[in-house]
């Protein structure tokens, strides 16, 4: 198959007024082969949105996630995917078998049985978020003072930060992550958090706590450098994704209200919303076929992670929220060895989270009609700007 | 009844098999799969075949 200018669809293919995922992509698993999508950045990639076919893009050998293969997709004009040369740990841009030892060092600390003891101190996190926003008044931006303060405090406990310096911790990390952010404010954050984890590290080397980064720093299999890498990582990556999965569920259990006790309903809602949907960028360093289409040594692919969870010959009427199906299956946290570790602490933070803001909140309710709220309309991942809520 | 057999070579530690499969799957302490009970049958057969399917590693196998 050729593929000319004229097929080239936009990279990210949201909009106001349309619904997510974009109803295009429906189009595009209909379509024989793959779809070619524009970067912003120039340039073109490869769009999967087939359940089987996304799960055989993340499993393939031949198809790498290290940013310095060339054909790496750069989405961005600016940004692109920092590699481990760039930032020693870097672990989600290395592949088998340098991946392994990170993936390696970090598993027992995100084990089912570790993150099940977390859930108390899940809950205190919750709760203690619950009550500042209660004390503000009656009404609050869902976003700023619940979705982004939760992850925030739940890594920061698991990273080992003291509580003194949680208000700080979380302060930052905002900033990295909020979109309104200007590049100065989000690179003088950035540098502030950094400088804050490598004093960190060097004081657990000394006097080792029970938590992760003590542990890592214990290991010996990683350098101080790589430990700090690994930390970042770990903090960007679950933060604006779990937050965006907080308030996109508490906008959809305010309409579903029956489903907010079921225990089926945070694996529905990681399909239904699918935030992540365009993380996983990935390059051909052979020559391969994906669903009868061959793409080429040096050629972007992006698996469309909402597309493959609703592609309606693996979950039937996709589209529909119903905690009743089974979600199981769904590549809301990618697939491969590139799986998002940190998935069972996302379920935890996401049950404690409704559970809590439900239980004690009962008539909690979205302060603006739902046609005015915010979306992620042009960010990499899909969410809400802001959630104005009042009780 | 089912046959189990994992590669643990394979195994990232995502747990997905713990989760879908609790009575036939479980963790060592580094994280990694270990076979609670390698011959299921029944529900147990039909939760590790679950897990063999949402695997991200493929690193599960069940026979029969």
């Amino acid at each position: 198959m050729t593929t000319t200018d004229a097929d080239l669809v936009p990279f990210l293919l949201r909009r106001p007024g349309a619904s997510f995922p974009p109803p295009e992509y429906a189009g595009f698993r209909d379509r024989p082969g793959l779809v070619k999508a524009a970067l912003p950045s120039g340039g073109t990639v490869w769009l999967v949105t087939r359940h089987e076919e996304v799960r055989a893009v993340l499993t393939d050998p031949r198809i790498s996630s290290n940013p310095t293969h060339e054909g790496f997709p750069r989405p961005s004009r600016t940004v692109g995917a920092p590699s481990a040369d760039d930032v020693p740990g870097w672990f989600v841009s290395l592949d088998p078998p340098d991946h392994n030892k990170y993936r390696k060092a970090l598993i027992p600390e995100f084990t089912v049985r570790r993150i099940r003891s977390l859930r108390p101190a899940v809950e205190e996190i919750v709760d203690r978020t619950i009550d500042q926003m209660l004390v503000k008044g009656n009404t609050a931006d869902l976003v700023e003072d619940f979705s982004l303060s939760v992850p925030s405090l739940v890594i920061s406990s698991l990273l080992g930060v003291p509580k003194i310096d949680r208000d700080f911790f979380e302060e930052k990390t905002k900033v990295l992550v909020t979109l309104t952010s200007t590049d100065e404010e989000r690179d003088k954050a950035s540098e502030h958090l950094l400088r804050y984890i490598n004093r960190l590290i060097a004081i657990k080397a000394k006097r080792p706590g029970d938590d992760l980064i003590s542990k890592l720093v214990q290991g010996e299999i990683l350098t101080q450098q790589e430990v700090s890498g690994i930390s970042m990582l770990l903090l960007i990556a679950g933060h604006e994704t779990t937050a965006n999965n907080i308030s996109l569920g508490v906008v959809t259990l305010l309409q579903e209200k029956q489903w907010i006790d079921d225990e089926r309903t945070v694996e529905e809602l990681l399909r239904y919303h699918s935030v992540a949907d365009v993380v996983a960028l990935r390059v051909a360093i052979e020559d391969v076929e994906i669903g009868g289409q061959l793409v080429r040594k040096g050629e972007g692919i992006v698996p469309l992670v909402a597309g493959a969870n609703h592609d309606p010959s693996m979950f039937e009427r996709p589209h529909q929220f119903d905690p009743a199906r089974s979600a199981t299956g769904h590549v809301a946290f990618g697939y491969g060895v590139h799986q998002c570790l940190g998935q069972n602490l996302v379920r935890l933070e996401m049950d404690v989270a409704y559970h809590k803001l439900f239980q004690r909140i009962p008539t909690l309710e979205v302060a603006v009609p739902l046609e005015e709220l915010q979306f992620k309309y042009d960010g990499v991942l899909f969410g809400l700007h802001a959630l104005p809520v009042r009780w | 009844m089912a046959q189990i057999s994992v590669d643990t070579g394979k195994c990232i530690g995502s747990a997905q098999c713990v989760l879908a499969a609790p009575e036939v799957f479980d963790q060592d302490d580094d994280g990694f799969v270990t076979v609670l009970d390698a011959s299921p049958s029944g529900e147990a057969a039909a939760s590790a075949r679950t897990a063999q399917g949402i695997c991200p590693a493929q690193a599960i196998s069940v026979q029969g």
